[in-house]
């Protein structure tokens, strides 16, 4: 079966942010295959290639890279969402001429169209609020 | 037939409220996260007021991590992980309640 995954909340504020990690695990480990996980609201907060947890805890950041990267997976961070917060990709740096930006490796960012596409190519969808 | 998720502790009474009266004939509420405490026989009532023929679950894990696997509601049965993945695939769709 075609999942995908909407995270709302932010990595270390809810445990929902956990929750879906642990099923995008479960699913995968099922043989299920997973289209596309978007981050949307404060969900945004987990494609920041800032975060740095303590080293004997969870990092919800790196853990959804190292999924992505075993099962190539599209993380999309919602566009609109995480400029305002502050995750940027470069192109976005750019554009708001900002000294830097802060997208992590695997994710990317783009458009709620990309959830529009996920509702229509996905046999589930699962939100993981906040 | 839809599966329902609840993360909302019982203290977020609206919450647990607006979902138990959103449920139809062949549905499956899953409580997950905090919602896990609304298993505890202390909630009972508001199952017992449930007209439709509904399916009852918790996640293993956070029953676990709250100390609650032998507290719950002899009604909730009890899934880890993959089995919420299960439930998943056997319902058209998931509304989640937060």
């Amino acid at each position: 079966m075609i999942f995908s995954i909407v995270v709302q909340a932010a990595p270390y504020s809810c445990q929902s942010a956990e929750t879906a990690l642990r099923f995008a695990r479960s699913l995968l480990e099922k043989g299920h295959s997973l289209h596309r996980v978007f981050f949307y609201g404060d969900g945004i907060h987990t494609g920041s290639a800032l975060a740095s947890p303590p080293q004997d805890e969870i990092n919800i950041p790196a853990d959804w890279n190292t999924l992505a990267a075993e099962h190539d997976l599209d993380l999309v961070v919602c566009i609109a969402a995480a400029v305002r917060r502050g995750v940027l990709d470069t192109n976005e740096a750019g554009r708001y001429g900002k000294s830097g930006s802060n997208l992590a490796e695997g994710f990317e960012l783009s458009g709620l169209g990309q959830l529009a596409d996920a509702i229509a190519q996905s046999d589930r969808v699962i939100t993981f609020g906040a | 037939m839809a599966l329902h998720t609840l993360n909302q502790p019982p203290g977020n009474i609206e919450c647990l409220k607006r979902c138990l009266s959103a449920l139809s004939e062949g549905d499956a509420l899953l409580l997950i996260e905090d919602g896990v405490l609304a298993s505890l026989p202390a909630y009972a009532a508001h199952y017992d007021q449930i007209k439709v023929n509904i399916s009852l679950y918790a996640l293993q894990a956070d029953l676990a991590a709250r100390g609650l696997n032998d507290l719950k509601d002899n009604r909730f049965i009890v899934v880890d992980d993959g089995g919420f993945v299960d439930l998943a695939c056997e319902h058209d769709k998931v509304v989640s309640w937060y």
